[in-house]
């Protein structure tokens, strides 16, 4: 800190490059692993997709005898090995929102935009870095998850396998909902630029929602309820046909569809809205 | 070079910046000086694209900045010095940075090295006081070796040893043939470091003019008169270059553009009684403040009765 002298600013080192959407790519992926808050949101993700099944598993079997036909008859292998998927999207929404709002809450985002003056760029490059990075992590997760809570539930013979028809889509399925959890959150992030907002608007669109359900003429809730976010996305991990819910692919196509609309507005606005 | 033409913006009904005018030229250190809330910082933000004006334009180098394809190369700025995520290091902000125009991480070493940072390079940057932000935001300037500076408030929170840093910085960075443009609120400081000043208050453009021409004219000579007649002696000073305003008591004159031998003989000359005749050096913070506080003054709407002026005011 006892600089006093003047070194030599021009430097043969800085190059003359433009800015490129892989340098952008690179740019965001130092900025998700360059915080400690980033890597632990992400750690619990994979804990929970990971862990949470296999416990879940284990808890089924050992009071397996106490449980009633019909419990019996309702047990589902395949939702109970991916069960993890409901604290992992917490963690994955969460860090979403934090991905984009963090840069607003400190001020970063002025740098940011200082360097990439088009701005949509870094909205891509956060949406590609996020996604792949979520999407590489909850793959595994759910496999993991999935192989050693067959192996538990073969204790009493209740397992399955990937290649039951359905399973393999389900599992799969999970890493593909939780990545589109991830979009979508960003979106909501990149929309509300706020953290507290941010996940306020998360939790309300998709764990508040549902509950309104209530307010409105059973008809009309019914009829609505397939629609809503969490509904729609997480069809995708079915493996029993439910009348009341979309079928797997056009559910996830319903959920992909309003984080794209809500991508695009984001899109609008960034390029828009003073920071 | 910056060119800021006719620029305004406003927030609701508040005129942050209005309608205005000036370039920022090369191999020069142009201060950027005004109180806090003049809109420096608003119009900081405009040249770097960052926020869009209700009418006017910005060039940097020839172009809006959102038209540069590789602005670190154009323009290095530090706007806010606290603005990086706390959590981040000095050099994993840098690198994220470089990373977007394809600077190696060489660069970003040096940069480091060159603003006194090595030793911290790798710490999480909350733990840094306002004078290592502000080492590293200027880290973060240089980083494309621009052609350009926008510097806001850099020697904010350095100690006299940083503060003598960045001047010997800034006009090392001019003398390289570079623009840089340097925000301030202390208007002595910008005397010793800059070569022009562009003088702000309330969102216009007050005075536009070297540090020289500002230092001459705001260590003229102030004559302070008391009177029991101030206002037949204000009418007898009146002429071109004069300046008279109520300093105080109503009978308290504060006359700029005379000596104290002129106001004298004028006052005799028209039989005004003189209780006292005083000559004071005026210092570059009191002419600073008192150019402000017209500009304000001005926007307020106050009368002349408060303030009156004979003759043009420069």
């Amino acid at each position: 800190m006892s600089t006093t002298s003047v070194p030599v600013f021009s430097s043969s080192h800085a190059g003359t490059g433009r800015v490129t959407q892989l340098g952008v790519l690179r740019s965001e992926w130092t900025k998700l692993w360059s915080l400690r808050s980033t890597r632990w949101s992400l750690l619990v993700a994979v804990i929970a997709m990971a862990g949470l099944g296999i416990l879940i598993s284990v808890a089924q079997m050992s009071h397996w005898s106490q449980m009633s036909a019909r419990e019996r008859a309702r047990f589902n292998p395949v939702d109970v090995s991916l069960g993890g998927w409901n604290l992992a999207q917490l963690a994955i929404g969460v860090l979403g929102v934090l991905v984009i709002s963090g840069e607003y809450s400190t001020g970063s985002i002025r740098s940011t935009f200082a360097a990439v003056p088009r701005r949509l760029p870094v909205l891509w490059g956060k949406a590609a870095v996020f996604a792949v990075v979520t999407f590489a992590l909850m793959l595994p997760s759910a496999f993991v998850s999935f192989f050693a809570s067959q192996a538990i539930l073969t204790d009493h013979h209740v397992q399955t396998s990937l290649t039951a028809p359905h399973v393999a889509r389900a599992v799969i399925g999970a890493a593909l909902f939780l990545t589109a959890v991830g979009l979508f959150s960003l979106a909501l992030g990149a929309l509300v630029r706020n953290t507290a907002g941010g996940i306020a608007a998360f939790a309300g669109l998709m764990f508040v929602l549902p509950g309104l359900d209530a307010l409105l003429p059973a008809s009309w809730g019914n009829a609505i309820n397939p629609y809503l976010p969490l509904s729609a996305g997480s069809a995708i991990m079915a493996i029993r046909p439910d009348s009341s819910s979309l079928s797997p692919w056009a559910g996830f196509a319903v959920f992909c569809g309003y984080t794209v609309v809500l991508g695009a507005l984001a899109a609008y606005l960034l390029i828009r809205r003073d920071t | 070079m910056i060119d800021v033409r006719r620029i305004t913006k406003r927030y609701g009904k508040k005129v942050a910046v209005d309608d205005v005018t000036f370039s920022v030229s090369p191999g020069l250190v142009t201060g950027f000086v005004g109180p806090n809330g003049a809109g420096k910082s608003t119009l900081m933000r405009h040249i770097l694209g960052l926020d869009a004006p209700n009418s006017g334009s910005v060039s940097v180098n020839g172009r809006a900045y959102r038209d540069h394809r590789a602005p670190l190369h154009e323009v290095g700025a530090m706007l806010e010095a606290r603005a990086i995520h706390p959590g981040r290091s000095a050099v994993g902000h840098l690198l994220a940075m470089a990373h977007t125009h394809g600077i190696p991480r060489v660069r970003v070493d040096e940069v480091v090295d060159a603003v006194g940072l090595h030793e911290v390079a790798h710490k999480r940057v909350g733990t840094f006081s306002l004078g290592m932000f502000q080492r590293l935001g200027i880290a973060a300037a240089l980083l494309g070796d621009p052609a350009t500076l926008v510097l806001d408030e850099p020697s904010n929170g350095l100690d006299p040893e940083g503060i003598l840093w960045i001047r010997t910085l800034l006009k090392g960075l001019a003398a390289e043939g570079r623009t840089v443009f340097v925000s301030s609120h202390h208007m002595s400081e910008m005397a010793i470091t800059a070569d022009h000043l562009i003088v702000i208050g309330r969102g216009h453009v007050i005075a536009d003019t070297s540090v020289e021409a500002f230092v001459r004219e705001a260590s003229s000579n102030v004559v302070r008169v008391r009177t029991p007649d101030a206002s037949r002696l204000m009418e007898a000073l009146a002429a071109d270059g004069v300046t008279v305003s109520i300093d105080g008591g109503l009978d308290v004159l504060q006359v700029a553009g005379l000596s104290a031998e002129q106001v004298g003989q004028t006052a005799l000359a028209n039989q005004v009684l003189l209780y006292e005749l005083t000559p004071e050096q005026a210092s570059l913070e009191d002419a600073f403040m008192r150019m402000t506080r017209d500009a304000v003054e001005f926007q307020g709407g106050a009368t002349g009765a408060e303030h009156a002026e004979a003759g043009a005011h420069s």
